[in-house]
């Protein structure tokens, strides 16, 4: 089954930030195979705030993972804008997700060794960049996120939503034009999940960025302005 | 970038303490022991007093005969007659010593049993070597010549048979001969084989016949020292030698063939080890490197192994670093930094170490007279070694982490 969205269009083409084309995940090892993904043909535009959503095992963090370019897709094409990166090799992927795109995970994925601020820092000690202005940039993005006080602790010492929040000032803070989260409130309770789903929001609206985010709260997904389901591996709707 | 690695790699180290010693100890003790080796070698065949000139010296002692029937013998052959006719007579060396090596022996000396090792010389023997004469100075070429009963001790043997004393001019008895002391000098190490001795006296007080016609020396062994202007002149010098070679005779009748040479000392055990008859250092050198490396090759392993497991304990690290632009060469860079943090210190902890350890071994007499140090050749080699351990046992791990895909990194590196 294959279901186009935005497809065909010219326009749309040129405001378009994610193109998945066909795309295919089989998982194989010596006695079974897999199908994560199959038939996934899908547009994302620029300033869009999409929601993903379906069964657990569905293949909703594997797609993620495809368009943040964090794993490669068994068949099909990936576009970033208007350029497949099938073939890039591993320095230019580095080079697009830095540039591009900031990722939210459910479980945080903080360094633990690192204070707050360094966290935030990391995108941006692969750019060329003064040890000034990074900590510059990595201090305004923790005054976004409400982190302003926290900026020298450790994430162990912090609790789940202000991690997230970290995580979300770390997405944010080489300004990329797509966030990808992947259950960002999943951790934590309504009023957290709440206040992470209005910075969200807020990063949107404010700034256009391209928002796409897995989750399982119905409630959450209403407030975007795109549903993807997702039922075994492929897309319904 | 490096201020993050260097935040992250002592972060790394005092997280997990049991893996940073047992890496610590293993680079530790693998380089101890090689800066232990290293200032070994260095005392033993670096230029230290009295041999200070080595790098202009060619010596002549190890050699091969043939005999008509094809059997050989070898090592340190060659007679006094061998070394007066064909190597005293050579013309551009500056200066040529013939001397014997040391000869254990005992004095009893008022019921003393004092060991010792006597060693027969000729007066160029002294200017050849550099030693401290702490009183007096050494016997001149017309004492040798008139085979005079002179004698230079060392700060040991005066200690032990005159007390004290200032020994100048006072007798020592050796062997129901009378000799006079003409000068006192510094202990030298047995390590320094060519040169040490306790008791030096002119070649001619030797039990054999200087100018008996045969190849063979006998023991305790003869040698010669060429001192050339300038290492420049050791090609000139080799090629006299094996043109004088060429016209030998060979008084015994049952030798027919001679292979020695003029060589320096790197160049002679290079012969002696590997019967390697040009003297080219080249195999030398590749066997120590091999026996180096496979020295240094069961820790690296070890340490491959412990920087495995600590990658794919950090594999989430490496999952949110590649999601956030690091490439896999950027992180084999870390990883590599890192790694080469943690064999500094280990570098930096068995020098420390060898510092105290050759202080103990100095001041125990194990091997007396010798004084072993760390010096800048010992130090930068053993750094060099650092780096180099560091860096291999820390490819492999980064080129395992570097194909991992970064969602694979994520989930934990399956």
């Amino acid at each position: 089954m294959r279901i186009r969205l935005n497809g065909g269009n010219s326009e749309l083409k040129e405001n378009r930030m994610i193109y998945l084309k066909g795309i295919e995940k089989v998982y194989r090892t010596d006695k079974i195979e897999t199908t994560a993904l199959r038939n996934i043909d899908l547009e994302v535009a620029k300033g869009e705030l999409v929601s993903v959503m379906g069964p657990s095992g569905c293949g909703k963090s594997t797609l993620l993972n495809i368009m943040g370019l964090l794993d490669k897709p068994t068949q099909g094409e990936v576009l970033i804008e208007t350029a497949s990166v099938n073939n890039y090799g591993d320095i230019k992927l580095a080079k697009l997700r830095n540039q591009k795109i900031g990722f939210i995970f459910q479980s945080f994925h903080l360094i633990n060794d690192l204070s707050v601020v360094d966290n935030v820092e990391l995108p941006l000690i692969y750019r060329k960049m003064s040890n000034k202005k990074r900590r510059q940039l990595a201090l305004a993005a923790l005054e976004r996120v409400g982190l302003s006080t926290r900026t020298r602790h450790f994430p162990n010492q912090l609790s789940g939503g202000q991690r997230q929040r970290v995580a979300i000032a770390r997405a944010i803070v080489g300004n990329p034009e797509i966030i990808l989260a992947d259950e960002p409130t999943g951790n934590l309770d309504s009023v957290m999940g709440n206040e992470i789903m209005d910075i969200l929001l807020k990063l949107n609206q404010e700034q256009g960025t391209t928002i796409v985010m897995v989750t399982h709260d119905e409630h959450l997904a209403k407030k975007t302005q795109r549903v993807i389901r997702l039922f075994d591996g492929a897309q319904v709707s | 970038m490096l201020k993050n690695y260097i935040k992250i790699a002592f972060k790394v180290m005092l997280r997990n303490k049991l893996f940073t010693f047992i890496s610590l100890f293993g680079i530790c003790f693998t380089l101890l022991f090689l800066i232990l080796i290293t200032a070994a070698v260095d005392y033993s065949f670096g230029p230290v007093a009295p041999e200070t000139n080595l790098d202009r010296t060619l010596s002549v002692t190890m050699g091969m005969l043939e005999t008509k029937s094809g059997s050989h013998s070898m090592g340190p052959l060659f007679s006094p007659w061998f070394f007066r006719k064909y190597v005293k007579t050579l013309t551009i060396p500056q200066k040529i010593s013939i001397s014997s090596y040391f000869n254990p022996d005992v004095i009893y000396h008022e019921n003393k049993k004092i060991k010792l090792g006597i060693k027969y010389t000729d007066a160029e023997f002294w200017e050849i070597c550099d030693f401290n004469f702490l009183e007096g100075n050494a016997y001149n070429a017309e004492e040798v010549d008139a085979t005079a009963s002179v004698a230079v001790i060392n700060q040991r043997l005066r200690n032990e048979y005159f007390g004290d004393k200032p020994a100048i001019g006072e007798i020592l008895d050796f062997n129901d001969k009378r000799f006079r002391v003409l000068g006192v000098v510094e202990n030298v190490s047995i390590l320094r084989i060519m040169p040490y001795a306790d008791l030096w006296v002119p070649l001619g007080h030797a039990e054999v016949d200087l100018d008996y016609p045969t190849l063979i020396g006998g023991f305790p062994g003869w040698y010669a020292w060429l001192l050339a202007d300038s290492k420049s002149d050791f090609p000139a010098i080799k090629a006299e030698f094996q043109q004088k070679l060429e016209h030998i005779e060979f008084p015994e009748g049952r030798f027919c063939k001679i292979l020695t040479n003029a060589s320096s000392y790197h160049e002679a055990l290079a012969r002696q080890f590997f019967h390697n008859e040009d003297g080219n250092m080249g195999p030398f050198m590749l066997v120590l490197l091999a026996l180096i490396t496979i020295f240094m090759l069961l820790p690296a392993v070890n340490l491959v192994n412990i920087n495995i497991s600590r990658i794919y304990e950090r594999s989430s690290e490496i999952g949110i670093r590649k999601a956030y632009g690091a490439s896999s060469i950027t992180l084999t860079g870390q990883f590599l930094v890192e790694n080469i943090i943690i064999t500094l210190i280990g570098g930096i902890l068995s020098i420390i170490l060898a510092a105290i350890i050759l202080n103990i071994f100095n001041h125990s007499g194990v091997l007396a007279d010798t004084i072993l140090t760390i010096n800048y050749r010992v130090f930068l080699t053993s750094l060099g070694f650092a780096v180099f351990f560091g860096i291999i046992s820390g490819v492999y791990p980064a080129y395992k982490m570097s194909r991992l895909m970064p969602v694979e990194a994520l989930e934990g590196g399956e």
